[in-house]
Order: C-alpha cells, then structure tokens, then sequence
C-alpha cells in the first residue's frame, strides 16, 4: 500500500544513493538493502530504497507496460 | 492484456459462479480504478476493497492529538502530504496550517530528521503513519536519531501491520471473500510467508500482486485458476519485487524501534497485536511519551460509512453522504480525502453522473 | 463560513478555487461579461472586439528551469488573451516587491518581460511599484492586465463547445508544474526539465487564419490538463473523452511525477493550448499547427460528445475508462 517506484543508482555515496526515474533525480537513502553498486536498479518508497532489482525484473516491467499499451511522447 | 482478458473470463466460466475477491491493500484500489480494469473484468468476478489504507484506518483521535500538538507554539509537525486534509473532530492539519501553525509536508522520514537538526529550537513530530512498507523507514529515522544524539525528534507513531487486519476480517465474515490479492509492496519488506496463514487456516487462495494492471489482471487469473484446482496457496505474482523472506535488515531494524502492540483501526475496532509501539529504549523519541500527549475520544459522523466500507461490506455508493457532502474537496471520512481511498476512488474515477 | 479560512488549495486552479468563485466573488460581482468565465472578457468597444484579462504571478522559486516569474507573467497574460482567439497588443505590469530583493534578480526579472515581450509582440504600457516590508512576500509578485483585439469572426468560448468537436493539444504536458517544484524546498530533485514557458499567438494565429470552424481555446495552466477539460465540459455541458494512449508525456516528466505520486493530468503547462473545434477541421487544424515550432508534436487527444454531460472521462491504455476529476487544488507528493 504505498507508492514505490523503481529507479536507477547514478551516484552512490556511502549510504546516500542518487537516483534515476527516467531522468529525474533523487536522492535516496540504500541503508537498507544489501551491496547497492552504480547501475543497480532500485525500489524507492519514502525516500528509501527497499528493495534491489535485477536487469531482468527491470525487464520484465518494461515488457509488461509494452504489453499494456503505454508509450511515451517523443521529445 | 487481451489474451488475460480472455483467460479470466474462460476461467470464470469454468468455476461457474460469482467470485469476491478482496484487494487489501489500498495502493492496488488505486491502481484498479485508475487503469479502468475493473471494467474489464467479466460480471462474475468482483475485487473489493479492504483496509490496506493506513490513512483511512487512522483513528480520528490520532488526527486530533497531532492538531492538538501543532497548537503548540515549541512543536513543528512533519507529515506525509498524505495526512493534511484528513478530518478530526473539527478541523484539519492543512486548516490548522492556515490559521498559522507550523506543519511541513515532508517526502520522507529522514526530511523530518534533517528538519530537526535544522531547527534546535522546535521540536519536530513526524506523524507516523503506515504500514511495513513505511515502517522500516521511520525506525531508521529514529534509529539515526539516537544514534546522533538528535534531541528535538520525535515520531507520533500510529503504524500497523497487515496480517492481523485480514484474520480479524475473516474472523468476522461480514463479508465472503474467495480470494485475496495480497499487498505488493509491505511484501517487499515481510516476505509473502505472513499470508500463509490464510491459507492453512481458512482455505482461502493468496496472490501477492505487483501494481500494475497487467500483475493485477495476472493475479486475478492466478486466483481463479487455484479456485478452480481447488487450492488454497500464497503465490507471487510480482516475483520481480518480492520473494518469501522479505527485506531481513528492514525487519531487524523494525524489531530494534518497534514492538507490537494492540491498536484500534477506524471501521474494525481495536485488533490484538495489529500496531507498532516505539520501544521503551527509545522512548524519548516516542512523541507520545515525551511529549505529554492524551488521546481524545474523537467523533465520528454517524452516518459516515468509511467503516462498513473498508471492511468490504459496503460500497461507497451505499453511504448516504458520498457526493453530498462527502467529497474530495469536503470530505467527512478519510476514505474520500486519502488519495487510496476508496470512496475517493469511487468519486474520482466511477461516480454516477449526477 | 465566518471561522473559515483561505487554504492553499484556493489557489490551485481547482475544486476549490472554483467554489470561491461561485460562492464569494460572482454573488457580489456578477455581470453579463463575468458570466461567461472564460481566460478573457470579451468587451465590444466602436464595433471591435477586444479581450481584456488580468493575472497575478506569486509563483516560488521567482528563477526557475526554463524562465522566471517575468517571462511567466508576460506568458500567462499573453495566452489568456491568445485562447480567445485575440492577438495581444498592450500589458500592464504591477510589481510587488519585497524590500531586500536583490537588485540583480529583478534586473534579470525586468530583461526578461522585455525579450518575452518583444517575442509575444505585445508592449507594456502603464505600470505600477509598490515595496513591502521583508517577509510580507516572496521576492516579488506581479500583477498584469492585458487587451488583445479579437480576430476570429465569433469570439471563442468554452459555452460554444460542440458534441463531435475533436479536442487538439500542441505538445507534451506537465513541464512547467514539474520544472518549478523541482527548485522548491522540501521537495527538491533534479531534472532537465525546463518550463515550457512560451507566448503562443505566433501558433495560435495561423490556427485562427485556417478560418476552420474553432469552438473554444484553452491554455492548461493551474490544474492541467484535468481542470482545463473538467471546466469546459461543466460550461458547455458535454462530455469529454481524452484517449490516453494520445497523450504526449515526455518520458522524464513521466518519471518525476512517478517520483513524486503526482498525475501528469494535474500538472501546470505554461506553453500548451488546447483546441476544441469541430471535427471534419481537424486535421486542418493539427497540420496548420505542426508546421509551427511551438506544435510540432501536436496531436489530436480526445473528442466531445453528448453524455455524460458536465464530465470528463480518460479511456485508459488498456480499454477501460474512468473520470477525470476536478483536482482539488494542492499538489503534494505523496507516499501513499
């Protein structure tokens, strides 16, 4: 029951991570997940990443929105 | 999408009668009207919705305690934007806010903490309100709080925890659920074992589901095909996010700050170990305790059904002032002002043209 | 209504700003020529038509990503007038300045109205300074009027909204709303996204000179998208359905609203304009747009229709449909 959304490491700084939604940047506190390296993807809720996601979860959401219909404007 | 369609509705056919199926969690209520999912889905299978909304289940009382302290000219709440517009007794935190008091709406627990490293002379609440997902984040705020000697923090802590909430409503059973579309995300934090119980107990099958409309589609799927083989299962649906243990280090910090405790859930009553308590180690961070704060009786507007409602047994339609004068920009209840609730959802996204 | 005070959230351009108006300022005010609501009033002087709007301009950080409250309020005048189908000529300018302001900022400020004025063609002709003391407001507020002469041969309305009409936007949505929270305290993240912040005559006027059958214009500015379409279907009565699979989001806006829990609907724009005309000009009307800069991606999102009337609905990506409601009024993310 609370929004959390998948993001990407693009800085990692002891346990303070700067994070990646499509481009928009967050910092995000990874004390609680296990080894969170540059590139991980992972879930944020509250300003927490609570959970690491491997290439091919991430995959398989962006295979579930395609099968959904959502695209994006070109921009 | 089409072929799940397609599939729910052969396999709704196959079992051949109507089926409820309850979405706990309010992420998900969200979610399925948002998305127009509901419609489709074939008549026979219905999703109802639960109390999986820690904004709606907060008691009243807990909002009047928090306006209480923001009267204080030494306190500054930090709050979830979530909180502001739900009605106490008489007021609101966001109208408290215009008539001067000091409440910051913050994106996370730890915004709270550098508020109070930020401003010594005020002492900072942080109204903690949530399920597992949230909780392992406002232990860690009072965990760093202690540890960095922060003395001016402290949480007004309401959190709750989910299995207890979903026994106490089929011990009830107001209402008949076939199945049960399980919180994704608290299940990134407990793991999809705390469900089992619902199976071995009351036979009844568990998806975890993921949020998206094709995980909830699946998930109902999944339900109707363990319906139909006769199983009652926890299966995981949104494997991409969960797994059967959970976040280890969120549960151990969740078990250093945090006891569990009987609390009372607006709509189902007091429910035996359902909440979280600060532990007395860290009492002194522990709003409540620190701070000299008295819950009231609070009063509810009898005619408001935001109860019957998150237990499944009513819809929104059924309350006599969804609409007038329930609405999003005046609610009564906190199931219209919770941007998960489910008379919100209603209004916002389903409502019979007037 | 006496212990009642003004909310935030009377400001957002929602439900409640909505009630204020209908419950406070029309009861007092009304007139024929308030009546109508719409971005401008349209006034009949020596057998011309003129629009004729105000707007004032408190938006915090006053320098953001992609302009500042100058080019803003030049902007947000200029296009009121714009959606009525009027060519803007002449602003007034009221600034609200807050002693201790630094001089630089409201150089910058000042250079600004001058460039965007120069792009929008229109002049600032009469204008006002007041200073209060430091506290009583943010940097700076401005306050504009501006009259523009109408040169569609009906003048636009959101009351001449038609069943059938096809509703057109020029870009993709949220970029200004999301642009200025990023630089807003206590929320702060990052983004390249810059304010889409334009003056829009120069895409509006060969719409206009198309001489296609255009009902009404909106800029979706407070509220979005979702209380551009929510007003017009209450004031024309009709129903309006949005395709969202049609809706331009650029992947980044989409990603700090997912961030933050906020809907892309809901979202200010500073820079788009929606045009509701009858359907067989359509595509006339989307190619006279595309070939401007400030319409290349412009798109045909939705269409008018007899029922439910007063509302607005969104078919969803996967085939189901659901209300666009009014927003209330206060975006704040959210956890929940």
């Amino acid at each position: 029951m609370c929004l959390a959304v998948p993001a990407r490491i693009v800085e990692l700084q002891g346990t303070t991570a700067t994070v990646s939604v499509d481009g928009a940047l967050r910092d995000v506190d990874v004390s609680l997940i296990e080894g969170p390296r540059l590139g991980d993807y992972v879930l944020v809720h509250a300003g927490f990443a609570i959970h690491r996601w491997e290439r091919s979860d991430v995959e398989e959401l962006e295979a579930i929105r395609a099968a959904a219909g959502l695209r994006e404007a070109t921009t | 999408m089409k072929t799940l369609v397609e599939s729910i509705a052969g396999l709704s056919q196959q079992l051949g009668r109507d089926v409820k199926f309850m979405e706990v969690c309010g992420t998900h209520t969200m979610a399925a009207f948002r998305s127009g999912l509901r419609q489709l889905l074939p008549g026979s299978v219905r999703l109802v919705s639960g109390p999986g909304c820690p904004v709606c289940v907060t008691d009243p009382g807990y909002i009047d305690a928090a306006i209480d302290l923001c009267g204080r000219s030494d306190v500054m709440i930090a709050t979830f934007g979530d909180l502001v517009r739900v009605p106490g007794t008489e007021s609101t935190l966001e109208r408290e806010r215009a008539a001067g008091a000091s409440v910051r709406i913050v994106y996370s627990p730890s915004d709270a903490l550098v508020l109070a490293r930020e401003c010594p002379s005020k002492n900072v609440v942080f109204l903690g309100v949530g399920f597992e997902t949230t909780a392992p984040t406002v232990a860690w705020a009072i965990w760093r709080a202690a540890r960095d000697e922060v003395r001016n923090f402290s949480v007004l802590c309401a959190h709750k925890t989910m299995p207890q909430a979903m026994d106490a409503l089929l011990r009830e059973n107001a209402v008949k659920i076939d199945g049960f579309l399980c919180p994704g995300h608290v299940s990134v934090i407990t793991g999809a074992h705390i469900y089992r119980f619902i199976c071995e107990h009351y036979h009844i099958p568990c998806v975890v589901s993921g949020f998206e409309a094709w995980d909830m589609m699946k998930s109902v799927a999944m339900l109707l095909q363990q319906l139909a083989d006769g199983r009652a299962e926890v299966e995981n649906e949104y494997s991409r996010s969960v797994n059967d243990f959970g976040n280890l280090a969120a549960q151990q910090l969740m078990d250093e700050v945090f006891e569990p405790c009987d609390c009372v859930w607006r709509g189902l009553g007091p429910i035996p170990g359902s909440g979280l308590a600060i532990r007395d180690k860290y009492a002194q961070f522990d709003a409540a305790k620190a701070l000299g704060v008295t819950f009231r009786e609070a009063h509810i507007n009898p005619l408001c059904r935001c109860g019957a409602v998150l237990r499944g047994v009513a819809t929104p339609l059924d309350c006599r002032l969804f609409g007038r004068p329930c609405s999003p920009a005046h609610p009564v209840g906190p199931c219209m002002v919770s941007s998960e609730g489910v008379c919100a959802a209603y209004f916002k996204y389903e409502r019979v043209a007037a | 209504m006496r212990r009642d005070r003004i909310l935030l959230a009377h400001g957002g351009g929602g439900t409640l700003t909505r009630e204020l108006i209908e419950k406070l300022f029309l009861p007092n005010l009304d007139n024929p020529l308030l009546k109508p609501l719409d971005d401008s009033a349209v006034l009949v002087m020596g057998g011309n038509s003129y629009a004729f709007t105000t707007d004032s301009y408190v938006v915090k950080p006053y320098l953001f990503p992609g302009g500042d409250i100058g080019r803003l309020a030049v902007c947000g005048t200029v296009n009121d007038l714009v959606v009525m189908g009027a060519q803007p000529l002449w602003l007034s300018l009221g600034f609200i300045l807050e002693e201790g302001l630094l001089l630089a900022d409201l150089q910058t400020i000042v250079e600004s109205i001058r460039t965007t004025a120069t792009e929008a063609g229109v002049q600032v002709v009469t204008g006002d300074t007041k200073v209060v003391e430091r506290g009583k407001c943010e940097g700076l507020y401005i306050n504009t009027a501006g009259i523009g002469r109408v040169m569609t041969p009906h003048p636009l309305g959101a009351a001449r909204v038609k069943p059938g009409d096809a509703v057109i936007i020029n870009g993709p949505i949220g970029e200004h709303g999301v642009a200025v929270m990023s630089r807003r305290e206590g929320i702060a993240f990052q983004t390249n996204i810059v304010s889409d912040c334009a003056p829009l005559w120069p895409l509006v006027q060969p719409i206009v000179n198309t001489k296609a059958d255009i009902h009404a214009m909106r800029d979706p500015t407070r509220g979005g998208v979702a209380a551009a379409v929510c007003d017009i279907a209450r004031a024309a009565n009709v129903g309006i359905r949005l395709r969202e699979d049609a809706l331009p989001i650029s992947r980044e806006v989409r990603g700090a609203c997912d961030l933050l829990g906020l809907d892309p609907l809901t979202i200010a724009n500073e820079g788009k304009v929606m045009v509701f005309c009858r359907a067989t000009d359509a595509e006339r009307v989307l190619a006279a747009m595309k070939a401007h800069l400030l319409g290349t991606e412009s798109r045909i999102i939705g269409e008018v229709s007899e029922t439910p009337p007063g509302m607005a609905l969104l078919r969803t990506t996967i085939g189901g449909e659901r209300i666009i409601d009014m927003p209330t009024g206060e975006d704040v993310p959210r956890i929940c």
